[in-house]
């Protein structure tokens, strides 16, 4: 498969009261056409941050460096203008909270209708037909009549699905989603989750996944990348990373899980816990960040900070002493 | 038989929406009846406007129910004076979903933990001062907390805090709502094995608000599953998580992704079509029969009653499953 958007030591900071903020420290990510790949990880770890910083949709005193090449173009040096046919265009990006990131004075139609204008120059007519037809792709009921709605007339469901319209409205190569599911009830979230994969499959485009949840991440991604404190901590293929997670930390993010059949009354099951906080962004030292909380950490993990490294095939991981290799462990 | 340290019964709450959104009334929760066993943790299981907080609400009398009673150890409560209220405001107590905001921003940990000590007035200065020291220990703080504020903390030290609060009085019932939704899963794990152990040691009875199935299975003894106001099925664990009934909870099981590829992508996706109608105009008949796959014209027509589908108290609220039941019982 050829490779759609490459992200290469992507590096952002962030300032406010108190200084600089690393938000995302030398962060590197491939999406290969037709890819789901998914950014795992939980509040604060930088995989929202890092989604807006390959549009560069952060504040502008953000300083944000790397390489972010997608077909070929580097978005990070490309004139705002060209960027600016591009997002919407080629790269579109749905938000978790439709709400906020729907304009309540204007009508789904409206909206729809001005990326269409934007980008495909439809206007009238045409764009409804097609702004009709993009509500159908995304399984809304008589949407010539949802189009007229304001988004306060709609509910979370159907918000979220007509923000993945507005983002099919140009056939994007990439479409990204943060966290497309987490405002959502599950059943509504288990209408999403097969719209999208149904869109995939339909459409063939590649998709990043940002999100905390690791049933979504199961659900739809091919490939997935765990962050801890800025830094990209694991990359494996799915299943692998499941079955045989070598970072302390994926591993205790999936121990710490309560899944279905683990309950507290059996044989004395408990949730994993991993002791301790994430660390502050501001004064990161040049070791491992996780290091203070990690059960398998030496004394060399505080004071080198290990890189992404190969381990297995399609898996690498930053980890000095990484969990041993599950023997027979899938695939 | 042990004893029903709470007893909800035919429990209806509705409220006046607003005059500029109509001035009708939302039927928030319609005709509820649960108990909570001495030293069990109920699950209260349901999606975003189902009734769920409501009746939590209800139970520790932050709101008046419209009809229907609640029991507390055997004594009504549901219309009973404050003042005689008071003493059993003590037994009962509530932890929030939100460990920002339901902690006051000016109190210090050990002010916000001795609050309730206070009100009930029961405790001299000194005597309070060690059972605050032991109950912030209890639920895993270090010492050093009791002289910060809130935005010292972290969300897992602030919902901690919350729970200290709440079992400083040594409660018969707790009412968590949401407790570990809005935190983090490394941090989450830490409360819910807290609030295992709390359960064990302190004996106390607990009535847990929440959506997420995994959660309340890892928790809960028994769980009763709401939609749009009413209970649909309520069962033990096994009984509910491992041969659930009603269509809606075999919905919203089989919606839950699962934590593990090769399982998920191998289940059978059975997706509940639409969404829950509003809790206005609730639909004739059973609430589920718009979205569900089995409904036929007896489901629009008549609300079910519950029927037992176990001895021990499984009992589902579904047309359709009464008479699959019926034509077991018939069979054999």
């Amino acid at each position: 498969m050829a490779e759609l958007l490459s992200v290469q030591d992507l590096q952002v900071r962030l300032f406010d009261r108190l200084g600089v903020v690393v938000a995302v420290r030398d962060v590197s990510l491939s999406v290969e056409e037709g890819e789901v790949v998914a950014l795992v990880g939980e509040s604060g770890c930088g995989k929202s941050v890092t989604a807006l910083a390959l549009l560069r949709l952060l504040p502008p005193d953000a300083q944000i460096s790397g390489r972010v090449t997608f077909q070929g173009r580097d978005l990070l040096q490309l004139p705002l203008k060209e960027l600016r046919a591009i997002r919407g265009r080629d790269i579109a990006m749905v938000f978790q909270e439709p709400m906020t990131s729907l304009n309540p004075s204007f009508t789904i139609g409206n909206q729809i209708g001005e990326v269409l204008r934007l980008h495909k120059g439809l206007r009238g007519q045409q764009a409804r037909e097609r702004a009709s037809e993009l509500l159908s792709l995304v399984r809304i009921g008589s949407p010539e009549q949802r189009l007229r709605a304001y988004p306060h007339q709609l509910s979370g469901g159907m918000r979220q699905r007509a923000m993945i319209a507005m983002a099919l409205a140009c056939d994007p190569k990439l479409l990204i989603l943060d966290e497309p599911t987490t405002a959502l009830d599950v059943t509504t979230q288990a209408q999403i989750l097969d719209i999208v994969r149904d869109l995939r499959q339909r459409l063939g485009m590649s998709i990043l996944l940002i999100t905390h949840d690791l049933g979504v991440v199961a659900d739809l991604a091919d490939r997935v990348a765990v962050m801890y404190a800025g830094s990209k901590v694991e990359d494996a293929e799915v299943h692998r990373l499941f079955a045989a997670p070598r970072h302390p930390y994926t591993a205790g993010l999936l121990r710490a899980l309560p899944r279905r059949g683990r309950r507290a009354g059996d044989a004395q099951e408990r949730l994993l816990e991993i002791p301790g906080l994430v660390p502050v962004l501001r004064d990161l030292p040049d070791a491992c960040a996780f290091a203070p909380r990690c059960p398998r950490s030496q004394d060399d993990c505080s004071n080198q900070h290990p890189g992404l490294a190969p381990c297995e095939a399609d898996h690498r991981v930053a980890c000095l002493h990484p969990e041993p290799i599950v023997a027979g462990a899938h695939p | 038989m042990t004893a029903a340290v709470l007893e909800v019964e035919n429990l209806r709450m509705e409220f006046r929406a607003p005059r500029n959104a109509g001035g009708r009334r939302v039927q928030a929760v319609r005709d509820v009846s649960l108990e909570v066993q001495e030293g069990e943790i109920l699950g209260l299981v349901g999606e975003t406007g189902s009734g769920k907080t409501t009746v939590g609400k209800c139970v520790v009398r932050l709101l008046r129910p419209t009809a229907g009673s609640i029991r507390f150890m055997g004594e009504d409560i549901t219309a009973m004076p404050s003042s005689q209220l008071r003493p059993l405001r003590s037994r009962i107590q509530m932890v929030f979903q939100d460990p920002y905001s339901s902690l006051d921003p000016r109190m210090t940990v050990s002010q916000i933990v001795a609050e309730p000590l206070r009100a009930h007035g029961t405790h001299s200065r000194r005597e309070a001062a060690g059972l605050v020291r032991r109950t912030v220990e209890r639920v895993g703080l270090s010492q050093q907390v009791l002289d910060r504020y809130p935005n010292e903390l972290s969300g897992g030290q602030r919902q901690r805090v919350g729970l200290a609060r709440a079992l400083v009085l040594e409660p018969r019932l707790l009412i968590a709502d949401e407790p570990v939704s809005a935190l983090d899963v490394s941090v989450r794990a830490g409360i819910l094995n807290l609030l295992v152990d709390l359960q064990r040691t302190m004996g106390f009875s607990c009535l847990f608000i929440t959506h997420d199935l995994s959660v309340a299975e890892f928790l809960c003894d028994r769980v009763a599953v709401m939609y749009l106001g009413e209970i649909v099925e309520v069962g033990t664990r096994d009984e509910v998580f491992g041969a659930a009934r009603h269509p809606y909870t075999r919905s919203l099981l089989g919606a839950a992704p699962l934590a593990d590829p090769v399982e998920q992508r191998s289940r059978q996706r059975a997706i509940l079509p639409g969404e829950p109608p509003s809790a206005i105009d609730p639909p004739p008949g059973c609430s589920l029969n718009p979205r569900c796959p089995l409904a036929d014209r007896r489901c629009t027509e008549e609300a079910p009653g519950p029927t037992q589908v176990s001895e021990g108290g499984h009992v589902v609220r579904c047309h359709r499953v009464q008479e699959q039941l019926d034509l077991e019982v018939a069979r054999s």
